[in-house]
């Protein structure tokens, strides 16, 4: 869980704790909102980027490509077990910037409020944030917030953007280079995220450990560069590990199979789906990624991934193959086949 | 109509005067109602399904039609009786 | 898991397999009748290991394919009212309507939530005193227990803003009327497990007597399915016809009588429309008078009159039924895909059409004759 905010740590005389919870006025570019971030974003953030305070901010990027990338966070409940909306929306963009082998550089974060959200609620959010960006190495350049009537958001919505650097020289990695004779791993447990958002969804809760993986990625990505040579990577988010496997042999025009027996999976998510009738494989993950390499580059890259404190239980999955071009399939516990294909939509549970 | 999994009883309690049980998937933890269960005890393994324990498993059961799956058979003709 | 894990133990399924492939002499059609079955051997893979003498049809056993579209409808309607909060288990969220599904009711605002268990369908009703909760009462007999607790207590717990859509359908006279049908040539059947775990299996003696047909009942994970199979096969070509448990850890011939007991007092049996195929007489529950109050279509009988429109294209019925295979249908793969499904078939995960979709582009080979796969 986020730690609270340290309200009393701030030197504002005017306490934003006047305002328990957000109003209209905190988003119309007055006096409450220069109030709201000098007092919450900017000391949370705090870098000399965000200090700059103009409409945008300005800086030199190191030598090399530019990465760009951007994405919406609306997860609901903000809080479940391992993060919260905030962990989230730092690290899925950090995340989407490594899976081009770019190092973070910014991030930008737009808040979309609901009014009536409590003032607590999204200082534990911006704590949170502050915390990942601090973990995964970037910060917060600019920001924007925009306040809603109530009932026409769900408390918090957040978008970031992010730019990073891919070295010059650095090899091309993206979903169309897959080659038959190709290995797929990935970086450790699936499921985590998803059946610990769904634990505490109204109507499903049960009791388990199970917590989000929510993690930034660009660590473990490094490390994998310097180990050897990578063809795709993509972080497993919504869908799973379906999902990405799906599109990586769409995009690369090749045929994925893999051993269900080998995908890394942690008991209680294993029985959690069981209970809810989903298909591990579908099931949602946030700091965990898929790679594919080449066959002699594999047990080096691995063993760097377990050094790593994010791809501790990384474990080699599968094979590209020239048959059955953008199609997946997977060898069965049984030792059966078969075709695991793009999930139809949102995740649901069943009772047939 | 049909998923329902198997679940390990951990503490039988009442709501609203319905018999409901604490079940162990392994590893997960739900509620489930035991009505139709009245002579379910701790440590049993249920079926359950939409939050209903319908059966609790026959250990024994399992492990003698176990044994007669693993044998090898040789004659074809025996079935498992009704 | 335990009691689950060794049930899909890989040295076992392929003894399995290889005492059924010892036990044929000539190819035989078995007809496995619960969704959760279809679903099982198509995720293991199983469909693909048995030997080609035996051709499995994956019968009408999932409720999400046999609700009628006139329910659905209802469903819909009752879903847009402004003043109800409609509650489904997740499988209804995506089978088509005439117009749209609960899903795009979803989308549209309507207060649409997923519950894992109808207690949860009370909850929201105590939760929410202002508004009307429906809930979809859909299922076999064994989700019939639990849908009949939840109106047990709506009545103890005097809840009058709890109303229940019923779209209960019987196993037996299913198979009764399959068996009727000059088109469906079965020669043995899978019975449900967990339906029989409910019901037992006494209603399926006569069955086996009247039409000559070994049923077994059968679980669900792979090592169930094969013992399943391995006993009917075994019967079929003894030339016997019993009835068998090959569930027995969990299914007994008078099955569980406290649930029964709540079946009975909640639901009395009624002819029901099975989309696709058609009314079967007696295969269906309906809210017992005295539970009228309960009751969806009393509480707003303007979803009374509701006009179905059926996609002329689908034939998910003779799908159903193993009448026709999915690619004999002209849409399949064209207008009907599982992203833009005409019937319940391609929607459900386990549904006949949805299987072929999958496998057909992988091998299409595979399915010219689907008792040849290998």
């Amino acid at each position: 869980m986020s730690p609270a905010p340290d309200f009393l740590g701030w030197t504002c005389p005017r306490p934003l704790q006047n305002y328990p919870t957000i109003v209209m006025g905190h988003g119309a570019g007055g006096r409450m909102m220069s109030d709201l971030i000098e007092n919450l974003f900017a000391p949370a953030f705090d870098n000399e980027l965000l200090a700059q305070m103009g409409d945008a901010a300005v800086f030199k990027l190191p030598a090399g490509k530019a990465a760009f990338t951007t994405d919406s966070f609306v997860v609901n409940p903000l809080f479940f077990p391992g993060g919260d909306i905030g962990e989230l929306a730092v690290y899925g963009t950090v995340n989407d910037l490594a899976m081009r082998g770019a190092r973070p550089f910014v991030l930008s974060a737009g808040f979309i409020l609901e009014e009536g959200l409590p003032m607590e609620t999204l200082g534990r959010i911006v704590s949170s944030m502050a915390t990942a960006a601090k973990k995964a190495g970037v910060r917060v350049a600019t920001g924007d917030t925009k306040v809603v009537q109530k009932g026409h958001g769900d408390g918090v919505y957040i978008n970031t953007s992010g730019i990073g650097v891919i070295p010059t020289g650095a090899a091309e990695i993206g979903p169309a280079l897959a080659k038959p004779g190709d290995v797929v791993l990935v970086s450790g447990t699936l499921g985590n995220h998803g059946i610990a958002v769904m634990s505490v969804r109204a109507g499903l809760t049960f009791e388990t450990e199970i917590r989000s993986d929510t993690a930034p990625l660009n660590g473990l990505v490094e490390a994998m560069l310097a180990a050897g040579k990578i063809h795709c990577l993509r972080d497993a988010t919504r869908g799973g590990l379906a999902a990405v496997l799906n599109e990586l042999a769409s995009a690369s025009q090749v045929g994925i199979e893999f051993d269900e027996r080998k995908v890394p999976l942690r008991p209680e998510v294993d029985a959690a789906c069981e209970m809810l009738g989903f298909d591990p494989f579908y099931v949602a993950n946030e700091g965990k990624l898929v790679a594919i390499l080449p066959a002699q580059a594999a047990e080096v890259v691995l063993a760097a991934m377990r050094h790593h404190e994010y791809g501790k239980e990384a474990a080699i999955i599968g094979k590209v193959v020239a048959a059955h071009p953008g199609l997946v399939t997977a060898r069965t516990a049984i030792g059966g086949m078969r075709v695991v294909d793009l999930p139809a939509g949102e995740l649901l549970p069943r009772i047939c | 109509m049909c998923l329902a999994i198997p679940g390990k009883v951990i503490e039988i309690y009442a709501t609203k005067g319905m018999k409901m049980a604490r079940v162990d998937f392994g590893g997960v933890i739900k509620e489930a109602c035991m009505e139709y269960l009245p002579e379910v005890k701790l440590g049993d393994y249920t079926i359950i399904h939409v939050g209903f324990g319908l059966s609790i498993l026959d250990e024994k059961e399992a492990f003698e039609t176990m044994d007669l799956l693993k044998q090898i058979d040789d004659m074809g003709e025996e079935g498992t009786a009704a | 898991m335990k009691f689950l894990d060794e049930y899909r133990d890989a040295d076992l399924t392929r003894k399995l397999l290889a005492d059924i492939q010892k036990t044929v002499t000539r190819p035989w059609t078995l007809m496995e009748v619960c969704g959760g079955q279809t679903h099982s051997i198509i995720k293991s893979g199983l469909d693909r290991m048995l030997p080609a003498e035996i051709n499995l049809i994956h019968g009408p056993g999932c409720p999400v394919c046999v609700t009628p579209l006139e329910l659905v409808d209802k469903a819909i309607a009752l879903a847009s009212r402004p003043e109800v909060i409609f509650t489904s288990y997740g499988d209804m969220l995506r089978v088509p309507g005439s117009r749209g599904d609960l899903f795009a009711v979803k989308a549209a605002g309507g207060d649409v939530r997923i519950i894992y268990s109808p207690l949860d369908a009370l909850k929201i009703a105590r939760d929410n005193p202002e508004k009307t909760v429906v809930f979809f009462a859909i299922g076999f007999e064994t989700t019939a227990p639990a849908n009949a607790m939840a109106v047990v207590q709506a009545r103890v717990q005097d809840l009058q803003n709890f109303v229940v859509l019923v779209s209960h359908v019987t196993v037996p006279a299913a198979i009764s009327a399959l068996m009727q049908s000059p088109d469906v040539k079965v020669d043995g059947f899978l019975a449900a497990g967990h339906v029989c775990t409910v019901m037992g299996y006494w209603e399926y003696e006569p069955l086996a007597e009247r039409y000559r047909i070994p049923i077994v009942v059968t679980g669900f994970e792979p090592v169930d399915l094969l013992h399943g199979i391995l006993d009917c096969v075994r019967e079929l070509e003894a030339g016997r016809h019993p009835v068998l448990n090959a569930y027995a850890r969990s299914v007994s011939r008078e099955g569980n009588k406290p649930a029964q007991a709540v079946i009975s007092r909640v639901f009395e049996t009624c002819d029901r429309a099975w989309r696709g195929i058609g009314v079967i007489p007696m295969s269906g529950y309906r809210l017992k008078p005295e539970y009228g109050s309960f009751d969806a279509e009393q509480r707003f009988p303007e979803v009374r009159a509701i006009e179905t429109k059926e996609s002329p294209l689908c034939i998910s019925g003779l799908v159903l039924q193993g009448i026709k295979k999915p690619l004999e249908c002209p849409a399949f793969g064209v207008q009907c895909t599982p992203q833009t499904p005409l019937g319940a078939t391609m929607v459900s995960s386990e549904g006949a059409c949805a299987a072929y979709y999958r496998y057909g582009r992988l091998d299409p080979a595979s399915l010219a004759e689907p008792g040849k796969r290998r």
